[in-house]
């Protein structure tokens, strides 16, 4: 793989991390538990998919030949996403919702900080405007980590279970594979082993504050990052695809 | 001789772009939220720098599209609009005079210079956000995220009106 390919894959994984879970949270505009929270959600998704956006921008850039962020959005099939498990797995409740953004935001925070140092600049500087919404999406996701688990026992509960559910995504989020490796030792991707503890720590304050226990002896689950994904992608992709392909070139 | 190439002086350009208010919040304008980052002309072609507020925020298109009309309706047809990610756009950026207008529309100035927000990771209720419409520094958090990607939903405790705070970021 040449260093504009390895730049081309690595931005992909990026951006369709937040582009699926920002897909996924959209689904939850109109259907969140109180108005505000659904407002909450239905930002914190336009943040995601914006942030998305300019790194498609790049990409389709880098890869030419007239493509166009669109291009990678709407005409790439399952295989070519590139995104994390965790990201596209279905909203159940609101625990659920709330567990699978928490993760996310944690590592994404902590992410985004260490590649607003990259020696691409324009990583670096997407990175510098993504932090500033991160740190609103951790603090609101976190929030409500806290308040579910030290709520009511229903809450504890489906929380618990939540965590339970999800914690088999969370090893996936620090793979890298040869090539990733080669852009961080060119100092443009970020080592993801340099930002796990700071992960950890945080998930352990959020945990502990919320009266929860990071769960043990759970399998650890893998492939979004080459491409193998679970059920549940396809399903969205097929949504999310939907009038692009039933109208090849519509613009609106 | 450069100066004879093209019509308009970039301060008159300047002055156009101060005219178009921001679609959400029409009291103040594109200059005043310091989305517009660099006007010059480079050879014949105007070219405009522009920096979004929110990586998602729709009202960017409308933006560039407001920018483009006011630019026709003065004659100047050879431009081109570039989106800037560096500097990240921040509200420490909003002059006094801007905070001010915000405040008589009915929103919340951001409070607070960024330095010392940024990083709080856990409940982060700004403190003493007054009132934009009694003063009270009597008021509450409802929300972090309101009606627009840059604003949050605050309540005073004392004349009871919920009001939109502008977030620092």
């Amino acid at each position: 793989m040449n260093n504009q390919t390895s730049l081309f894959q690595y931005i992909l994984k990026i951006a369709d991390n937040q582009l699926i879970l920002g897909h996924r949270l959209s689904e939850q505009c109109s259907k969140g538990p109180f108005l505000e929270e659904d407002i909450a959600c239905s930002n914190i998704a336009l943040d995601l998919i914006g942030a998305a956006n300019s790194l498609y921008i790049y990409a389709a850039a880098i890869e030419g030949e007239n493509k166009t962020e669109d291009d990678l959005v709407f005409l790439r099939s399952e295989r070519a996403f590139k995104n994390v498990l965790l990201v596209e797995q279905p909203n159940t409740d609101f625990a659920y919702i709330m567990c699978r953004q928490f993760l996310f935001d944690t590592y994404d925070y902590f992410f985004q900080q260490a590649l607003q140092k990259s020696k691409d600049e324009t990583l670096a500087a997407i990175a510098a405007k993504t932090i500033k919404e991160s740190t609103y999406h951790l603090r609101h996701s976190g929030n409500w980590i806290i308040r579910l688990g030290d709520g009511t026992p229903e809450s504890n509960l489906r929380l618990k279970v939540a965590f339970t559910n999800l914690w088999c995504y969370v090893e996936e989020l620090f793979e890298q594979d040869a090539a990733e490796l080669d852009l961080v030792a060119q100092g443009i991707a970020v080592d993801t082993q340099s930002i796990k503890s700071q992960f950890n720590s945080h998930i352990a304050e959020i945990m502990q504050t919320a009266g929860m226990e990071i769960p043990t002896g759970i399998f650890m689950q893998s492939g979004g990052k080459k491409g193998v994904h679970t059920e549940h992608l396809g399903f969205l992709l097929a949504e999310m695809q939907s009038v692009h392909r039933s109208f090849p070139g519509v613009k609106w | 001789m450069v100066k004879m190439l093209h019509s308009k002086e970039v301060s008159f350009i300047w002055d156009i772009l101060n005219e178009i208010p921001d679609p959400e919040i029409p009291v103040i304008s594109l200059v005043e939220l310091g989305v517009v980052r660099g006007v010059e002309w480079v050879d014949t072609q105007l070219q405009i720098t522009i920096t979004p507020t929110y990586s998602g925020c729709p009202a960017m298109r409308m933006m560039e599209m407001d920018i483009d009309q006011s630019l026709r309706k003065e004659g100047i047809l050879d431009f081109k609009i570039n989106m800037q990610y560096h500097p990240a756009w921040t509200t420490d950026w909003m002059s006094e005079s801007t905070k001010s207008k915000l405040k008589t529309y009915g929103i919340a100035p951001p409070q607070a210079h960024t330095k010392q927000r940024i990083g709080a990771l856990i409940s982060d209720a700004p403190n003493e956000v007054p009132c934009p419409q009694c003063n009270s520094v009597n008021t509450k958090l409802i929300s972090e995220f309101g009606s627009t990607a840059c604003k949050s939903l605050m309540k005073c405790n004392d004349c009871l009106e919920a009001f939109d705070y502008f977030k620092c970021i």
